[in-house]
């Protein structure tokens, strides 16, 4: 089987700051990772691998320093890493950048056999906007399968896929024919800690990188901030509340602070007394 | 990639960006919602967009429709109704028996229809699971503009909406246009609007459209679905009161202390997304930008030091309160009262407090 995981390389937003004149994310210093949710997916398409044979293919699209990205992918056990960068993806928003993704896999299909599953992040920690999978699975043509929590299994014979998926109240549980597009939930997978073996794999690895036009990209008005619908006008920080909040004096005893504190809370909101009634009532 | 917020691309001037709307995008006129409708319940984020709706068309001066989508039957009428007491001015109902369970192609083939039939110029869908994943697919089908979670949707003098967003984890916000492309289409979650006031009696039109799926043609089947059991359902967004733990709780059986004092509230409890990483809670508790948005008449938050993207999804907050022993805490910034001292220590006052005041019958109902 042959399986494609789509991965970004984003800034670890717990470390990021931002700029207070000039309210520009401040990108220096800050370390880069794979963005978390993506490793789940490339987890659980190793694991297929592992189970029926077959490759797994790690792509890509950012600046040529995302190579950092998908060397750290081949370090996990994914057997192949393609990037996919040119100053003409500058800006893309999340529809031009599933038009290049797609066509990066129209090549890699080419290349090293179409993929049985196409796998994406559920969202990314950066832009979360869950937007790039779906808008993949569209231009590929692939049915369409996200929020999956548990992938059953696989029927290569029959060509077809069992998963578990995260709905509103509950799970459905969904079979599809192959090929598929699949974004698994958060903690479906752990990823594993590759071996010794893959990490002198991925220290030596070649990473294919491709232009857009390697990757037969020939339509460039479909790319970067020209194929983007969306245009980003005004970027600003948040403004914070004129007044901080009133401290409740500490008493010796914490019973005595704790009534001190539903004092005041029933002093600014003197419903609050019913309501608490109410709902501790449970009506 | 933006996905990547283009903070680092300098944003060409608004006057430069803004050609003439193509001839063929004229005619879209009209705010929608599409009703979230899943096993005859309609999720209430529904109906926080319509209320929003409702807003942009009065601006706008058009209507607000309301695509209603769904298996033939009282649920999906029932739907049908309630959009209009809600804000609806008209519904677009698709019934099919294949639509009875949510899959994407056989509503991203629905929705895609109707907007290219019905040409509303705005789409407003709900930032949950079904939400995100068919808007995703409705948009690139259409290849138009998505924005994502927006916190804020309003029209402006031009007549485009502008759709404000947190990026970078609340970091910052930054506002988007769709201006050549139609529909303008946006998400945003649960309980981030306020719920409209519902009309009871308020009528309007109905469209019905007949769409031709056929099952073969559907590739994703559902084989069965398993209700969540009670003790895992949680009501946290929607909760009036939510008491919550972070790190300064010091370890996940603390916890416990936030679950006592929610419980004696009738309230539910989540934590802060360092619990979750840790380990300590499951993901549908984190409460955040990238948990649950909550509303609360209530909010306590306990040890929390209130990151950026745990104050962005608590806001909304008609009251909160932080027990933190840092009086600089960044939480204080939106707490309206505050303790300064271990949580840890005083939640259980607290609850002791809470249950003396406000259940002095909780005793009695134990023995009856």
């Amino acid at each position: 089987m042959h399986f494609v995981v789509c991965i970004k390389q984003v800034p670890d937003s717990a470390q990021i700051r931002v700029h207070p004149v000039t309210n520009t994310i401040m990108r220096q210093g800050v370390p880069t990772i794979i963005n978390p949710y993506d490793l789940f997916s490339l987890e659980s398409a190793m694991r297929l691998r592992d189970q029926h044979g077959g490759e797994v293919t790690v792509l890509t699209m950012g600046p040529p320093s995302a190579e950092d990205a998908l060397r750290k992918a081949l370090t996990f056990g994914a057997d192949r890493a393609v990037l996919l960068t040119d100053r003409f993806f500058a800006g893309s928003d999340t529809l031009a950048t599933s038009f290049a993704l797609a066509q990066a896999i129209r090549k890699i299909s080419e290349a090293w056999g179409a993929p049985d599953i196409v796998f994406a992040g559920k969202q990314t920690i950066d832009g979360d906007t869950a937007q790039v999978g779906p808008g993949i699975a569209r231009r590929l043509d692939l049915n369409q399968l996200t929020y999956i929590s548990k992938i059953v299994g696989v029927d290569l014979a029959a060509g077809a896929i069992k998963l578990e998926r995260r709905a509103e109240g509950g799970t459905q549980v969904l079979s599809s024919a192959l090929p598929c597009l699949v974004t698994m939930l958060e903690g479906s997978a752990e990823i594993r800690r590759g071996s010794f073996a893959d990490a002198l794999r991925a220290a030596r690895a070649e990473i294919v990188t491709w232009s857009a036009a390697d990757a037969g990209i020939t339509d460039l008005l479909k790319c970067g901030l020209r194929g983007s619908p969306t245009v980003v006008k005004r970027v600003f920080a948040p403004s914070p509340r004129a007044e901080k909040a009133a401290q409740i004096e500490i008493k010796p005893r914490s019973r005595d602070t704790a009534d001190a504190l539903i004092d005041a809370l029933f002093d600014a909101k003197p419903a609050m007394a019913a309501e608490l009634e109410r709902l501790a009532a449970g009506v | 990639m933006s996905d990547a917020p283009k903070t680092a691309v300098a944003a060409p001037s608004r006057a430069a960006m803004k050609k003439e709307l193509p001839e063929h995008f004229k005619a879209y006129m009209h705010v929608w919602v599409m009703v979230e409708l899943e096993r005859g319940h309609v999720h209430p984020v529904s109906w926080e967009l319509m209320g929003e709706a409702r807003k942009l068309a009065d601006k706008l001066g058009v209507e607000v429709g309301a695509a209603v989508v769904g298996a033939p039957g009282a649920g999906t009428r029932e739907a049908a109704a309630e959009s209009f007491a809600y804000g609806a001015d008209v519904v677009y109902l698709v019934e099919n028996p294949i639509l009875a369970e949510y899959r994407n192609e056989s509503y991203t083939r629905t929705l895609t229809e109707l907007v290219n039939v019905y040409k509303p110029e705005i789409l407003l869908l709900g930032a949950t699971n079904l939400g995100r994943d068919l808007a995703g697919s409705v948009a690139t089908t259409l290849l138009t503009g998505l924005t994502a979670d927006c916190t804020e949707l309003a029209v402006d003098a031009d007549k485009s909406l502008a759709a404000t967003r947190p990026t970078f984890g609340g970091s910052l916000l930054c506002t988007i246009y769709t201006l050549n492309f139609r529909p303008q289409m946006a998400t945003v979650r649960p309980r981030v609007m306020a719920m409209p006031e519902r009309q009871e009696g308020r009528v309007g039109r109905v469209v019905e459209h007949v769409i031709d799926l056929k099952e073969e043609s559907i590739i994703t089947k559902v084989l069965s679905f398993l209700p969540d059991r009670s003790s895992q359902k949680s009501n946290l967004a929607y909760a009036d009161v939510v008491v919550a733990g972070g790190l300064g709780l010091q370890g996940g059986g603390n916890l416990q202390l936030v679950r006592a004092l929610a419980n004696v509230l009738g309230g539910e409890w989540g934590c802060s997304r360092p619990c979750v990483q840790k380990g300590w809670a499951p993901a549908e508790r984190q409460i955040g930008q990238t948990g649950k948005t909550i509303r609360p008449k209530l909010y306590i938050a306990a040890g929390i030091s209130g990151a950026i993207q745990h104050r962005v999804g608590v806001e909304g907050a008609d009251l909160i309160v932080a027990i933190n022993t840092d009086k600089n805490a960044p939480i204080l910034d939106i707490a309206h009262l505050a303790v300064a001292t271990d949580a840890i220590r005083f939640l259980p006052a607290l609850t002791e407090a809470f249950r003396a005041r406000i259940s002095p019958h909780a005793n009695d109902r134990l023995a009856g």
